[in-house]
């Protein structure tokens, strides 16, 4: 979705802000707030692209406005709800009024370390044979869509070359709705800086992105 | 708390707040257990941080086969020192050159390598890095303090599926014949994300 997230080529932030020996968390409730968020993930109640998507699908005016693990949080209060774990009623008072739904899994300490080791691999196996290969030519789709993507905005309907075949992947746009993982070739898209920003570009730079064949068309 | 007026402090206690009651809400519930949640937030803060990259590249510079696996197959290279899982599942090691300058962003959200880096710093995730990494890279680099040569190519990778990249800086004159850990020492999180360059020896004089 075109949301505030997308923020690629966007002008006018300011310039980067950068602290000195930087801590992980710089308050107790971002240790709290990050911790919450993983272990809620952990339940296997949603799937890491419908974060992504809760997230991205706050009014811009609050993501722009947020720290990170303040978008985290609101986030997974939108999650919670949604997936009927909480209801809007027991999040705005803190207290639990119905009983709990069953959840997959809840992470304990002993866990922790194994779980993470794990992680979760998102490539499965090759179902068909991949569309492209290195060195042809694609061109982005230009589309716009409402549901979570992967494709930039800054590089839609623009000409790149396929530099690296990473195989099947988890497809985002899909299995962030809960319309199954439909795994898809996924590639390492070059770039050139000019063919995306257009004669002021710096003209030393490529971009490379990676992107899942039905971004894609033949050039 | 203190009677402190200060904006930012109110602001937080907002947030701490609502961070709270979702923690208390959640455990009540029982989706979460807090002793987890603890031990969550110590592995990030101790085990987990730019420590394991700095050592991969050491490895990196010091033997040119560990060099080759990790170019050809980095996941497999980084879990031979034991660094693996999540958000490191899918790992790419790209390497500066004399002729070419890599630097990592995320311009949809915050995906960084957290098996080898650890977790992302407010920079990276913030509006201006994501916003301009990829349309002047060397504006970027700048703010950093990094100038490149006009004629040196700059290849900016955006994060957009779940491959994560650790750049492999350049290692620095001077340094034949140290030892890996010394090595290390030069190479600093922001080298790995291509927003600098590995320290030069004199660095760690002026530090020491």
């Amino acid at each position: 979705m075109n949301g505030a997230q997308d923020l690629g080529g966007q002008m006018g932030f300011g310039p980067i802000e950068q602290e000195e020996n930087e801590p992980n968390f710089h308050t107790k409730w971002e240790e709290r707030a990050f911790a919450v968020t993983l272990a809620m993930g952990a339940t296997g109640s949603w799937t890491l692209d419908a974060s992504r998507f809760a997230r991205e699908t706050l009014p811009p005016a609050d993501y722009l406005s947020s720290s990170y693990y303040e978008i985290w949080t609101m986030g997974l209060e939108k999650l919670i709800v949604e997936n009927g774990l909480v209801s809007d009623e027991e999040l705005l008072k803190g207290q639990a009024l119905t009983p709990s739904k069953p959840v997959r899994r809840v992470m304990k300490a002993e866990d922790v370390a194994g779980i993470l080791a794990k992680g979760g691999p998102v490539d499965r196996p090759e179902h068909k044979p991949a569309k492209f290969k290195i060195g042809d030519v694609i061109r982005t789709k230009r589309m716009h869509p409402e549901h979570h993507t992967r494709l930039p905005r800054y590089a839609r309907d623009t000409i790149g070359r396929i530099e690296a075949v990473h195989g099947v992947h988890v497809f985002p746009d899909s299995n962030a709705h809960g319309h199954g993982e439909q795994p898809t070739w996924l590639y390492g898209v070059v770039f050139k800086g000019t063919d995306i920003w257009g004669p002021d570009s710096d003209p030393k730079l490529t971009l490379r992105i990676d992107l899942w064949e039905p971004y894609l068309d033949p050039a | 708390m203190s009677h402190d007026h200060d904006h930012d402090h109110s602001e937080l206690s907002d947030i701490e707040l609502r961070v709270r009651a979702l923690e208390t809400l959640l455990t009540e519930k029982g989706y979460v257990d807090p002793p987890a949640l603890d031990e969550l937030i110590e592995t990030y803060e101790t085990k987990i941080g730019p420590k394991n990259g700095a050592r991969v590249v050491a490895k990196a510079w010091s033997d040119p086969e560990y060099h080759a696996r990790l170019m050809n197959d980095a996941t497999s290279a980084i879990a031979e020192l034991g660094f693996t899982g999540r958000q490191g599942e899918h790992m790419v090691a790209v390497e500066n050159t004399p002729d070419t300058h890599n630097m990592v962003v995320c311009t949809l959200c915050s995906c960084y390598p957290w098996t080898v880096l650890g977790l992302p710093p407010v920079w990276y995730k913030s509006a201006p890095y994501r916003s301009r990494a990829v349309r002047d890279p060397r504006g970027v680099l700048a703010e950093f303090g990094v100038t490149l040569p006009d004629e040196t190519d700059i290849r900016v990778w955006d994060s957009t599926a779940e491959v994560r990249y650790l750049v492999i800086p350049r290692r620095p004159e001077g340094t034949a014949g140290w030892s890996e850990d010394r090595l290390a020492d030069l190479v600093t999180r922001n080298s790995m994300i291509g927003t600098a360059l590995a320290l030069d020896p004199s660095d760690l004089e002026d530090a020491a």
